[in-house]
């Protein structure tokens, strides 16, 4: 695997400094201990030592960042009349994408690990977004599974539907917007880490030239390019990124080719959102160019040109919440978690990021931590000259889900779709 | 200058469309010789996946390495040919279904994918890779310099290859008599030609070249393994091979203009001109269908070189 010990100390650090922001923010208390030892009890795959918190796994699982959908959500059981809790997980790539996908199976061993016999999980990968999803969750509830995770967003309305149909199994979507009484939704504040990943790559800049190469033109995705094109310009005032859109999660030999063209038009630094695979990162290196990359940390990789990257631990939710099923007390509801309790990190620094740049990007890390999206705070105009928020103002966390513009700095518009 | 649009289009096409080529050509041996291969998207995919292997578990030196590679992928593509020329030459199957077989078996859902997983293929990305090269220190030349000194060594082995292939067809008594098995087996049987043994070998020959092919695309173009990664190719190159008329050097131009359809769309997208990646990605595919429906006409069968017995398997005491 990668370097999982210095990942280790920085969510170690994160949930130290976790514990105190909530402390101060007086949020309820009683949740504190429960919500802090879950990061530290999920690293107990990643370590080769069972961390001191395994035995004590997020009691009462109570998730900082988690609000059930409705004060009188119902609870539902999900729990099997025999044998252990069998959960699956839905994978739109394959497992060994090299970012993703792959970053969702560690963390279902994660949780296996962590369980151990208690939960049992399985996956489907390379699953396409489209009528199959609704297939595959009907053979994998066939087979038993009474918890389905989904992990692209395309397989919501499958999911929805089956949701519907299936009153008794819970159902745990990422990356969506859509909840019912067995529905939720979970996620995290990416854009927090692609501004700091963002900052990496301005300063990484000679020319002020930064290309990135994007998915699909959604709020997720447009969050995140927004925050890492705010973030070259906090280290670097007057670049500008050229945003190549591929129209899908997972096609390396074409995210490569998009690269390579923002190489070819003279882009010195580039980066990706809402992509699956290192193929950016490989037409970085063969060009020599430095790359933030997203969803893993690629420093072991591709070492000579890494910045840095948003990566992403989804069992810091999972755990706690299979927790809640095996204690009977599950809900549904939405989850957004952030540098906080460790859902989303900032990948380890490559040589290429200055020690200079390291100070301030710790700065920043610090007030993002205390104030998730307050990055987001005007004056903000799009890249149409349009203001979008006055000086002072922030969005509400309905309008950052919902974002729909290009801030000023990108080149290029929202393609139609 | 460098960065001239169609210095960067022509750049793009020529090395987005090799391994187009060497499938196309292996399509031209296998095709010369009366079999049709629908496999080749399989074959590719199989070189892929072994050419990859081999880069990451081949020691000694990264060249040496690399060439194993080169040849282990070939002789995957080789032997995924193998059972298709059993199947068509000597059991005399549906040459039709019998390719169409070999994709589905090997193709992306198949063995390519069941070897990358067993093998832990994807795991990690390629290091030792067929490069860019900078030949004569020409690369930043201005214009011919990314377009003809910036390619990596298989197009320039591509290159040699087209003037090899049109001399062997053409110019030989061994290409005279594969074109005769092609046309008229019956004939060449008359004449002391061993129909067998012609469509075995070019056969087995086109089945290396489509895992050339493959190899270039786990090598080349993105040094990672995916599943499914040639997304298409094999059919583009099967469509080549009529485009091209069964003949090598039209077959190269067909290549590079299929490549730089390829490309189109993220080097406008770059240059943020407004245009619909959805019908931009869907030209090739398009263009497959305009090539095969304009060839496929009388007059282009007639005139144009389809080999005569492509297709049909021979069989001695049916006359």
């Amino acid at each position: 695997m990668l370097s999982k010990t210095r990942g280790s100390l920085g969510l170690a650090l994160v949930a130290a400094l976790g514990i105190g922001l909530v402390a101060c923010g007086g949020d309820d208390e009683s949740s504190e201990p429960a919500a802090t030892k879950a990061p530290a009890a999920s690293e107990a795959p990643a370590g080769s030592d069972a961390p001191a918190g395994t035995d004590a796994p997020a009691q009462g699982a109570t998730l900082a960042n988690f609000t059930p959908w409705s004060a009188d959500a119902p609870v539902i059981d999900c729990r099997p009349e025999e044998g252990p809790l069998k959960a699956a997980w839905i994978y739109v790539g394959p497992t060994n994408d090299g970012g993703w996908t792959q970053q969702h199976d560690v963390s279902r061993q994660a949780v296996q690990d962590h369980f151990g016999g208690a939960v049992e999980t399985t996956y489907k990968e390379n699953v396409p977004e489209g009528p199959q999803v609704l297939q595959t969750i009907e053979d994998l509830i066939a087979d038993g599974n009474t918890v389905i995770f989904g992990t692209s967003f395309g397989f919501q309305d499958a999911f929805v539907e089956a949701a519907e149909a299936h009153p008794d199994v819970c159902f745990e979507f990422a990356t969506g917007f859509k909840g019912s009484d067995n529905l939720s939704q979970f996620y995290g504040a990416a854009e927090d880490t692609d501004f700091l990943a963002g900052m990496a790559a301005g300063a990484a800049s000679a020319t002020g030239k930064l290309g990135m190469v994007a998915s699909f033109p959604i709020g997720e995705v447009l969050r995140g390019v927004n925050a890492w094109t705010m973030g070259a310009r906090m280290m670097n005032p007057d670049s500008t990124v050229n945003v190549v859109w591929v129209n899908s999660w997972f096609d390396p030999p074409n995210e490569r080719k998009a690269a390579e063209a923002l190489i070819a038009e003279g882009v010195d630094v580039l980066g990706q959102k809402g992509i699956d695979s290192p193929a950016t990162g490989d037409a970085a290196k063969a060009a020599g160019v430095p790359w933030a990359g997203y969803n893993a940390d690629q420093s072991a990789n591709y070492g000579d040109v890494w910045l840095t990257a948003t990566a992403y631990d989804w069992s810091i939710y999972q755990i706690p919440r299979l927790q809640a099923i095996l204690d009977g007390a599950w809900v549904a509801g939405n989850y957004y978690g952030n540098l906080s309790d460790g859902f989303v990190t900032l990948a380890s620094f490559g040589d290429l990021v200055s020690e200079e740049t390291r100070a301030a990007i710790a700065a920043e890390l610090e007030k993002l931590t205390a104030t998730p999206g307050s990055q987001f705070t005007g004056p903000i105009n799009d890249n149409k000259g349009n203001e979008v928020l006055a000086a002072g103002v922030s969005h509400t966390f309905e309008e950052l889900m919902s974002m729909a513009y290009l801030i000023e700095g990108v080149i290029g518009d929202i393609p139609a779709s | 200058m460098n960065s001239n649009i169609f210095v960067i289009i022509a750049s793009s096409a020529i090395f987005y469309g090799t391994p187009l080529f060497f499938a196309a050509l292996g399509g031209i041996f296998t095709e010369r010789s009366g079999v049709l291969n629908l496999g080749v998207e399989g074959t590719m995919l199989l070189g892929g996946v072994s050419g990859a292997w081999a880069s990451q578990h081949v020691p000694g030196s990264a060249w040496f390495t690399v060439l194993a590679a080169i040849i282990i992928g070939m002789a995957a593509g080789a032997l995924t040919s193998t059972l298709l020329a059993i199947l068509c030459v000597t059991l005399r199957t549906n040459q039709t279904v019998a390719g169409l077989a070999i994709t589905i078996f090997a193709g992306g859902v198949g063995l390519s994918s069941y070897f990358a997983n067993i093998w832990k293929v994807a795991e990690a990305p390629v290091d030792r890779q067929v490069r860019r090269l900078d030949v004569f220190g020409w690369a930043d030349a201005p214009v011919v310099g990314p377009i003809l000194f910036n390619q990596t060594i298989l197009t320039y082995l591509s290159w040699v290859l087209v003037v090899l292939a049109s001399v062997y067809l053409f110019r030989t008594r061994f290409g005279l008599q594969l074109r005769a098995v092609g046309e008229s087996p019956q004939t060449a049987d008359a004449m002391g030609i061993n129909v067998v043994k012609y469509r075995y070998l070019h056969t087995i020959l086109g089945g290396a070249l489509a895992g050339l092919g493959g190899v270039y695309y786990s090598l080349a173009i993105v040094p990672t393994w995916v599943d499914g990664m040639t997304k298409g190719a094999g059919w583009i190159a099967i469509a080549l091979v009529i485009f091209g008329f069964w003949r090598p050097s039209i077959t190269l131009i067909g290549a590079y203009l299929f490549g730089a359809l390829q490309s189109l769309s993220s080097t406008l997208k770059a240059r943020n001109v407004q245009v619909s990646g959805d019908v931009l990605d869907a030209l090739p595919f398009f263009m497959t269908i305009v090539v095969l429906v304009l060839v496929s006409t009388r007059f282009a069968h007639r005139r144009l070189g389809a080999p005569a017995a492509l297709g049909f398997p021979y069989e001695r005491e049916e006359r």
